[in-house]
């Protein structure tokens, strides 16, 4: 097993894999963000929980953390690869004509995503860190929902989340079937699965768009 | 028709290439897109220049010889055909035609339009076998019964006739599709199975070794590919890779 990540067909295997953990973790931080819109004091339950339950903190997290890295660092370095495979470009290269936008561009939409998640950890998750082990201030079950949508009044803010969220969209919308291919589920059941990647792909991205634009008109 | 050709010359395999225009007249929209490259070639020795140099063989789709990469598709614009099926009419008077050669690194360019496959060869003889006794035991392929919908599958892959329009097709030159076609072809068959493992590993890992890129799952390959080679092979062949790579 030492030499398996060498190999193109398990890199491939491993991005599909990583790729599948993030879209799960995607799905759990839609569920509860949305109850920020619905409830708030479920949000604020939620999100205590989160923020300090030992298992999310001390395992899933360093788990999540590495998975990102991973996939980031990974889908790089494919990308170098892949563009040491074809040293001398075409003249003229039709890319439209047999493949989707999306899959042609999955490494600038990444890029997007990466450069969304510097804001973001910028945003909630350092201010989180400052907050517990910084400043060491009791715990506070209520103060979630309040410090969440304030980060929302700015437009330029919600206007940046709102692309953000279009291009991992975009990501999404070949990444996720694509995830199926790697891992060699290409059967009978394929396009039932495509349309639900598909499905999944607008709706998630739409829905924090919607929390982002909702808390934004909120605070006007 | 008349038309404008943009061409891709390059002397040899360590010469600058550059691309060259050539105006042709008299073409027939019944004339295959090859026999349009002989006319403007005999123009050419007509004139004492040097012929554009392509690679041919069969002329009817199946040796897998002719490789253009035309108006930046590989085959050119029509599905499911090779260079030589591809006729005039699939063109306009007054088009201009850009023509290159495929390209990806692990396919060097030999001469203008030729290029050199053969670390596709390679990754076939890394792999692209079966045993048979020949000592006088030999069994009958045909006494050996094979689920049909295996053998449709494996026949299917087998149409694979080996001519780079999938590594030429993926922005990342990949040749996915071609080693899985291979894989494919042996891992359905009863035959295929005494060597399974060894076989998709060393196919995949001599298609690493040629430079090939790394699939991202365009489809472009199966799109472009003139026997229509599915994407079910890569899938397949992952899955082989895989389930072989854990026994080791």
């Amino acid at each position: 097993m030492g030499g398996l990540i060498k190999s193109s067909v398990a890199k491939k295997f491993a991005m599909a894999l990583s790729g599948l953990f993030l879209v799960l973790f995607l799905a759990q931080h839609f569920t509860i963000n949305f109850t920020s819109v619905i409830a708030p004091d479920t949000f604020n339950e939620l999100s205590h929980f989160m923020g300090t339950n030992f298992l999310v903190q001390a395992v899933l997290q360093p788990v999540l953390i590495f998975g990102v890295c991973f996939h980031f660092i990974m889908g790089f370095v494919l990308e170098i690869h892949n563009r040491k495979a074809r040293a001398i470009s075409y003249v003229k290269y039709n890319g439209s004509a047999n493949s989707s936008w999306m899959s042609r561009n999955m490494i600038y939409s990444g890029a997007v995503i990466l450069a969304f998640l510097a804001l973001h950890f910028y945003d909630f998750w350092v201010p989180e860190l400052v907050h517990k082990y910084v400043q060491s201030h009791p715990e506070d079950p209520t103060r979630y929902y309040e410090e969440t949508i304030a980060k929302f009044e700015s437009p330029v803010r919600t206007g940046l989340y709102v692309i953000s969220f279009i291009f991992l969209m975009l990501h999404l919308l070949h990444g996720f079937a694509s995830s199926f291919q790697s891992v060699g589920w290409n059967n009978k059941y394929s396009k039932g699965i495509q349309g639900f990647t598909k499905a999944f792909a607008i709706i998630i991205p739409l829905g924090f768009i919607f929390i982002a634009v909702f808390h934004y008109i909120n605070n006007l | 028709m008349k038309l404008t050709l943009k061409i891709w010359r390059q002397e040899n395999a360590n010469a600058k290439g550059k691309m060259v225009t050539y105006p042709i007249d008299g073409v027939e929209g019944d004339m295959s897109f090859l026999e349009m490259l002989d006319v403007l070639n005999e123009d050419l020795i007509n004139k004492g220049e040097e012929p554009v140099e392509f690679d041919h063989d069969c002329r009817e789709g199946i040796c897998g010889a002719c490789s253009l990469q035309i108006n930046g598709e590989p085959h050119g614009p029509d599905k499911l055909v090779t260079t030589c099926q591809l006729h005039m009419r699939s063109f306009k008077d007054g088009d201009t035609i850009v023509i290159e050669p495929f390209r990806a690194k692990a396919f060097p360019v030999v001469k203008d339009l030729i290029v050199d496959r053969g670390a596709f060869d390679r990754i076939q003889q890394a792999g692209g076998y079966v045993s048979v006794n020949t000592s006088g035991n030999t069994i009958d392929a045909n006494s050996i019964p094979v689920n049909k919908h295996d053998a449709d599958d494996s026949f299917a892959a087998a149409t694979c006739i080996g001519c780079g329009a999938c590594v030429a097709a993926c922005k990342n030159a990949s040749a996915m599709l071609f080693t899985s076609a291979k894989v494919s072809q042996y891992a359905l068959l009863p035959q295929g199975q005494v060597e399974a493992t060894e076989r998709v590993q060393n196919m995949v890992r001599q298609m690493d070794l040629e430079g090939f890129g790394n699939c991202s799952n365009t489809g472009a390959c199966e799109i472009e590919c003139p026997k229509g080679i599915s994407l079910e092979n890569i899938a397949r062949m992952n899955r082989e890779y895989m389930s072989a790579t854990s026994k080791g």
